[in-house]
């Protein structure tokens, strides 16, 4: 994949564990959500290990379709693991974590019931 | 669709169309799809839709020089150029001239986490930036349906494509949207509510084990359009909607006429022969000789310089050619001449259509003056009645507007219920028509032949006896027996018995020729006799007659030698007192 240099990316060190891209449409309710969401869970969960990409399709409509995008937001997760696709504005963040592969361990806030944006 | 809109406002409100360029489509929507709107295909599995969209997408770029976009939710780009090349639709060529575009959507419920709200900009983005990428005028969604199965917010879901139909309005592309069909209803996911422009129901269906394709315009907003519904094909050339009838009878005509191929069946017609551009029927009962009647009419065509296809529905083209030589209807020749085509098929090979496409396939490339169908008959092992009928409405009416004279055979079954076939059927479409039938008598059966009809030229109303002879059909000549028409043996007896009877007449004719000759002799020797005995009498009378002169001259001179040895006494009357 093309990196995207994106003021939005944390400047992490080489080769961070969680590489995330974040498709978005503008400044729509659902997108301005899941940068919120997002943001708030790598900070959350994965301080320091991870790296995310926000793109907006507006700007490059090519991505869309080299991406396969259909519903908008969609978070790509490139690594560990598995790609996955999560789309949605992320507010459902026990799936999000889930599909994320994030296990909430107790040495984080409350494993349970995170506090998702509404 | 703003573009056309003040074109309309003026003249008569017509209704904008994107001519598909698909046989026939365009002529049962009266133009096309609606410029500038989506129109849904609906149809179950098989029926060619996106075939339709595909071609739709490739005429619209080669013929009327509008790019496309085909977005795929089910097959990729590759698996769709491969599928098509088969039709000789090259994808790859046309996207590399930018006339086309392809954009394969995955959707994988498996690789689909929802996690919150979305919408469904991506692919509006995606859309649009095709369209853009490349001006295009035309879209097609190949079956949008896929999404259900990715997202399972229906919700959503629906007020997106709802969306995505009225943003392709307002873009203004002509749109194709493609949908499975549904139990009950025109698409699996009511899609039809949302599409309200142009609806078009394509059907797969097996009656008797043989397929049909149908296409059927639901509902065409803002335009008349054909409701039949409408056989389509698949052909090696797309998709062939069929046919399309010319609803109207007002086909040119031809006075000339063409010869039956039997000289004793021309002299049969008052102007010898049938008009060129008519339609013939010869329908008979099984082995009377319907065939040879056809191909006799094919090599007199191919002999006075046209072409002719014969379809054979029973007999391999090697078969008609070894049976027909056998009469000396040489058609090898023609063949060879390439003025003959001989195709040949199982009527159930394929559905009516396809044979009729067939036909109109031969008849476009072969350009034949006439074309002969040997026997129509069989063709109802294909269809019912009803399809028959209005399959050979369209091929007499299609031959006859390309002026293409056409002899159909037909067998019928005596008195049986096939009758009606060609009762009903065909013989009010057709323009002549034979019966050759078998004149059972006894202990033989004969073939005798009738003209039932001939329209717009005086027929013999003869039924003629025919035979098959090695040097083809000869018509014999009628004879009268004291019951009617003779045929056969008793044709046979009755002529020997003619001629005994002449002969008879002519002995006695002779005899009496005879007891004249007689006659006049023996009058003719009385005459003599009579005469020679005249000539005697008259010889007798001339004698006394001479005698008595004599004898006066002998008296006279004696009485003047007394008279003058006695000179008379002066004035008496010597000679009279000496007498």
């Amino acid at each position: 994949m093309d990196p995207f240099t994106d003021p939005l990316a944390p400047p992490e060190p080489a080769s961070p564990e969680y590489v995330l891209h974040l498709f978005i449409t503008g400044a729509t309710p659902n997108s301005t959500r899941a940068v919120r969401n997002i943001k708030d869970i790598c900070e959350q969960y994965l301080k320091g290990r991870y790296e995310l990409l926000i793109v907006d399709i507006y700007q490059q409509p090519d991505l869309a379709q080299r991406e396969d995008l259909i519903g908008v937001p969609t978070l790509i997760k490139r690594s560990p693991g598995l790609v996955r696709r999560l789309v949605g504005d992320l507010s459902d963040w026990p799936r999000v974590l889930k599909a994320l592969g994030i296990t909430p361990s107790g040495d984080e806030a409350t494993p349970d019931e995170a506090t998702p944006y509404e | 669709m703003s573009a056309h809109s003040p074109a309309a406002a003026h003249a008569l409100p017509q209704l904008p169309k994107a001519p598909t360029g698909i046989e026939g489509l365009d002529e049962i929507t009266e133009g096309g799809l609606p410029l500038g709107r989506p129109t849904l295909i609906c149809g179950s599995a098989g029926c060619g839709k996106t075939l339709m969209g595909i071609e739709f997408l490739v005429r619209g770029a080669l013929e009327f020089n509008e790019p496309g976009v085909l977005m795929a939710f089910e097959e990729t780009a590759p698996e769709l150029a491969a599928n098509v090349t088969s039709l000789g639709f090259d994808l790859t060529d046309l996207q590399e001239r930018k006339l086309l575009r392809l954009d394969h959507v995955h959707v994988d419920r498996s690789e689909i986490e929802e996690t919150g709200e979305y919408d469904l900009e991506g692919l509006f983005i995606r859309l649009g930036y095709a369209i853009d990428s490349i001006g295009a005028k035309r879209v097609v969604l190949d079956t949008i349906e896929a999404l259900f199965a990715g997202f399972p917010n229906q919700a959503v879901l629906r007020s997106e494509i709802r969306r995505l139909f009225h943003w392709l309005k307002e873009k203004g592309v002509t749109a194709i949207i493609t949908a499975e069909r549904g139990d009950g209803s025109l698409t699996r996911q009511g899609l039809e509510e949302y599409v309200s422009d142009c609806v078009i129901l394509l059907d797969n269906r097996v009656i008797d084990q043989i397929t049909t394709r149908r296409l059927r315009v639901v509902k065409y907003r803002g335009s008349t359009h054909g409701t039949n519904e409408y056989p389509y094909l698949i052909t090696a050339n797309g998709i062939s909607v069929l046919p399309v009838t010319s609803l109207r009878l007002d086909h040119a005509v031809s006075s000339r006429v063409v010869s039956t191929g039997i000289p004793a069946l021309d002299d049969m017609f008052g102007l010898r022969g049938y008009y060129e551009g008519s339609s013939v029927l010869v329908t008979g009962t099984a082995g009377t000789a319907k065939t040879t009647l056809a191909a006799s009419f094919a090599d007199q065509i191919c002999r006075d310089g046209g072409r002719c296809i014969f379809f054979a529905f029973e007999e391999s083209p090697a078969q008609l050619l070894r049976n027909m030589a056998s009469v000396s209807i040489n058609l090898q020749a023609h063949l060879d001449a390439g003025r003959l085509l001989i195709e040949a098929a199982r009527p159930t090979l394929n559905g009516l259509e396809q044979h009729l496409v067939t036909l109109h396939r031969l008849v476009k490339e072969f350009r034949p003056t006439a074309v002969v169908i040997d026997p129509i008959t069989n063709l109802i092992t294909v269809g019912n009645l009803n399809e028959v009928r209005s399959m050979l409405t369209r091929l007499i009416d299609f031959l006859k507007v390309n002026g293409i004279t056409a002899l159909f055979t037909a067998l019928v079954s005596g008195r049986g219920l096939q009758q009606e076939m060609t009762d009903e059927g065909v013989s009010s479409l057709v323009d002549t028509w034979i019966s050759v039938r078998d004149l059972e008598g006894v202990g033989e059966r004969n073939r005798g032949l009738s003209i039932l009809k001939s329209r717009g030229m005086a027929h013999s109303n003869q039924v003629r006896e025919f035979l098959v002879t090695s040097h083809g059909i000869e018509l014999l000549d009628v004879v009268l027996g004291p019951t009617g028409i003779v045929t056969g043996a008793s044709r046979l007896a009755q002529q020997m018995q003619e001629r005994a009877e002449t002969l008879a007449v002519q002995q006695e004719a002779e005899r009496r020729d005879r007891e004249v000759e007689r006659r006049r002799r023996v009058l003719e020797a009385n005459i003599a006799n009579l005469r020679t005995e005249f000539e005697s009498v008259e010889e007798e009378l001339r004698q006394i007659s001479a005698n008595e002169q004599s004898r006066r001259q002998a008296l006279l001179s004696g009485q003047q030698r007394i008279a003058a040895a006695n000179p008379p006494a002066p004035g008496a009357p010597t000679a009279e007192s000496g007498q």
